[in-house]
């Protein structure tokens, strides 16, 4: 190999394909991306997070959250349950068949087969879809995370590394705005042991002037972590809005592409 | 005048020639070097004592740690790479850098650029992409500080006096090139036109592994490949494995980085899963060639000079490959995922492989190139073991305590919280293992810096010399102005 506009060309081509792949590709295939349905309804989703959350995306942004939390759901697979819906006539003979067949975090077919059985011996049977995995089994989410999360994000903060929890579905696992600016006020105040460092600097300590009504926003803070009397903590917008845009993940509905019956998760 | 002794003068002529570029290319990125290991550092203790430095919103973990991990990269890894590309090719290709006020201007607005990025990181300007933060302001001026010193490279590259080609020509000449595509990639389709949703995060990945692994990994190598028959005295063996490195190097290595199980079209991170798989291939190669040209490791690997630091550099890198490998595994990637882990592999990478690899070769170039020995000869062994010392502690107690935490969070009985405490003890370890590095890297500082001072000093006892002579008989003051060469010899 003499020349070098040959290995410029070759180069181009072998790099250029990447370029190709994971620029263009997903470009055409995301860039138009839509609003889809939630499974079974016509209802759009998602819906675009409302105005001050999305300044507190930015906020996000700005204070480098992602560093610690990520914001995707992983899920290792989905099985099924099936779930006695009418016991019909004879409800011993089902009562029979059930005490026979496996009915939770079984597959598809074990599934359809068992509804079938109990659909024979007279009795009623639908069957519910149940992720799995150790993120859905702590909490953090109903589903895994999609695309479609973030169709409205800009910019996008998956992160990429667990030093907090997830948090893709903390809007619907700890929805109290107080508490949410209590913690980030304090974090240990809520969390025993917490590794966040507290955002102190979104906040303002004032005097309550003797006589004043204390201001409405001031944060109510959990017994033993007060701050001394006659002073109160106020958060600034910009923890208000943190706050908003943490309320506003909750990546919780049924897709296409991430299937589950929302029945099945109420049950404890 | 024996052949010799015109291809020694022309040699030294040429290393003279870089000499003002690759100083302002190298103090800044050793000041770079040293702020944002002082930096992680910070950011590191605070796991330690969450309340340290939490009132100053500049000081925040989520604006420190970004900023010391750019600091690292886009101060110091990327000018330091650029300023022995510099010379690696002037040297290849026997040919005196010419117009050198175009690359010290480069390399002035590059640090610029990489002061108003890390100033936009703390004020709360960054972008939110990983290893992508630099606000416009810093990213423009970069941007093009790179072009104008790519294009200098270029033109050394293409006038060469051996037509040939040697296999740093590729690696080097490649690198060369894919840093503006990737570059200006993504800052166009995520910072100027953002695209919409999670396209975002694939062209942020695919940017991300393209510079940390692939643009450092072609410098790097690159960088070896001259270095290392250079340094022990034999060939390199072979041009051909060389060659078919470089081949399943970039046409693997460019297609990893989207990790399994992200929030995108499953095939994405088949596609990754499957390049990174594919990276055995030359990283087996690589193993092969380091044995066939140079052996396996001997006294002379840690005695602390240049060579030391290169092949401990390329034996980063190898094993760095092979972590990246093992993360692609699905089983135990599974595990790995969102932990220190990952974390782990990119310090290998940035401070085992690559910072390494330019403290070889910059120990080596940069008292030919002045024409002044190092002010502390000693205290490149010093460093050398600081270094070496600091990457083992840095990096093992993170990859050991990554799988620790990544089994905890995998059982769904374990509380999150225990997860988090488990890795206390192995980042306390990490935490000293950045404090060797910051001291290895304020020796680094203190040679390169006294050694600017000491040619400055030289430059200005020339000038004064030259202002103070008598006007000779001929009239001209030139007559008694020293000569670089007469200096360097």
């Amino acid at each position: 190999m003499k020349n070098g506009l040959l290995v410029f060309l070759a180069s181009l081509i072998a790099l250029g394909g990447s370029w190709c792949g994971f620029v263009l590709a997903p470009v055409m295939q995301l860039g138009g991306q839509k609003q889809t349905t939630v499974l079974n309804t016509s209802d759009l989703y998602p819906l675009g997070r409302p105005g001050m959350a999305n300044q507190g995306l930015q906020v996000y942004r700005a204070n480098g959250c992602a560093a610690c939390h990520t914001e995707q759901v992983q899920q290792s697979g989905v099985a099924c349950d099936v779930v006695l819906t009418g016991a019909g006539k004879n409800p011993a003979a089902v009562t029979n068949v059930i005490s026979t067949l496996k009915l939770n975090r079984i597959d598809k077919d074990a599934a359809d087969a068992a509804v079938d059985q109990i659909n024979a011996a007279g009795g009623k049977a639908e069957i519910h879809i149940v992720p799995l995995g150790p993120d859905i089994a702590r909490g953090w989410g109903l589903r895994r995370s999609v695309a479609e999360d973030f169709l409205y994000d800009d910019p996008v903060q998956p992160g990429s590394v667990r030093i907090g929890p997830d948090l893709a579905g903390v809007g619907t696992r700890l929805p109290d705005a107080n508490w949410q600016l209590v913690h980030l006020y304090a974090p240990r105040s809520e969390v025993k042991d917490s590794a966040m460092p507290p955002f102190r600097y979104l906040f303002r300590v004032k005097k309550i002037k003797i006589g004043a009504q204390p201001s409405p926003d001031a944060l109510i803070f959990p017994k033993g972590s007060e701050p001394p009397t006659g002073n109160e903590v106020v958060p600034t917008e910009e923890a208000q809005e943190l706050a908003a845009y943490l309320l506003s993940l909750h990546a919780d509905v049924p897709l296409y592409d991430a299937p589950f019956t929302q029945a099945a998760v109420s049950k404890p | 005048m024996s052949t010799s002794e015109t291809k020694s003068l022309s040699t030294s002529e040429i290393d003279r020639s870089c000499c003002i570029p690759l100083l302002a290319l190298f103090g800044g990125a050793a000041l770079w070097l040293l702020a944002g290991s002082v930096l992680g550092l910070l950011a590191s203790i605070k796991f330690h004592a969450p309340d340290f430095l939490a009132d100053c919103p500049w000081l925040t973990y989520g604006r420190l740690q970004p900023a010391a991990d750019d600091a690292l990269l886009y101060g110091f890894c990327l000018p330091a790479g650029l300023g022995v590309v510099l010379w690696v090719l002037a040297r290849l290709s026997q040919k005196p850098l010419s117009g050198a006020i175009v690359p010290i201007f480069a390399a002035n607005l590059w640090h610029l650029g990489v002061l108003v990025g890390l100033v936009g990181i703390f004020i709360g300007d960054s972008t939110g992409f990983p290893w992508l933060e630099f606000p416009r302001g810093g990213s423009v001026p970069i941007f093009f500080a790179y072009l104008l010193i790519a294009l200098w490279a270029m033109m050394i590259f293409a006038g060469r006096r051996e037509r040939a080609l040697y296999p740093s020509h590729w690696f080097l000449v490649a690198a060369l090139f894919w840093f503006p595509w990737i570059y200006s990639t993504a800052n166009l389709f995520l910072v100027a036109w953002p695209v919409r949703g999670v396209g975002q995060t694939v062209i942020g990945w695919w940017f991300a592994n393209n510079l940390t692994l692939v643009w450092m990994g072609l410098t790097g190598l690159g960088v070896v490949f001259y270095f290392l028959p250079k340094l022990s005295g034999r060939p390199l063996q072979s041009h051909y494995l060389a060659l078919f490195v470089f081949w399943t190097f970039i046409l693997f290595g460019t297609w990893c980085g989207i990790p399994a199980g992200a929030p995108v079209p499953a095939w994405l991170p088949t596609i990754s899963t499957v390049a990174a798989a594919w990276l055995i291939v030359p990283l087996i190669i690589l193993v092969v060639m380091t044995w066939r040209t140079v052996g396996f490791i001997t006294s002379e690997c840690l005695a602390g000079g240049s060579y030391s630091f290169i092949r401990l550099g390329l034996g980063f890198f190898r094993l760095s490959l092979l972590l990246l490998i093992i993360m692609a595994c699905p089983h135990f990637g599974r595990v790995t995922n969102f932990t220190w882990f990952g974390t782990a592999d990119m310090q290998l990478r940035l401070y085992g492989f690559f910072a390494m690899t330019m403290f070889g070769a910059i120990y080596y170039l940069l008292p030919r190139v002045v024409g002044i020995e190092f002010p502390f000869p000693k205290l490149v062994r010093v460093h050398f073991w600081l270094s070496l010392a600091g990457i083992v502690l840095l990096v093992l107690p993170l990859l050991v305590g990554g799988v620790v935490q990544g089994l905890k969070l995998q059982n769904p009985d374990i509380a999150f919280a225990e997860s988090t405490r488990s890795m206390l003890p192995f980042l306390r370890i990490s935490t000293t293992g950045l404090l060797l590095i910051v001291l290895g890297n304020l020796l680094f500082f203190a040679n390169i810096m006294v050694l600017t001072v000491l040619w400055k000093f030289a430059l200005a006892k020339k000038l004064i010399a030259f202002v103070k002579s008598p006007l000779d008989e001929t009239g001209s003051a030139y007559a008694s102005l020293p000569r670089d060469k007469e200096v360097g010899a």
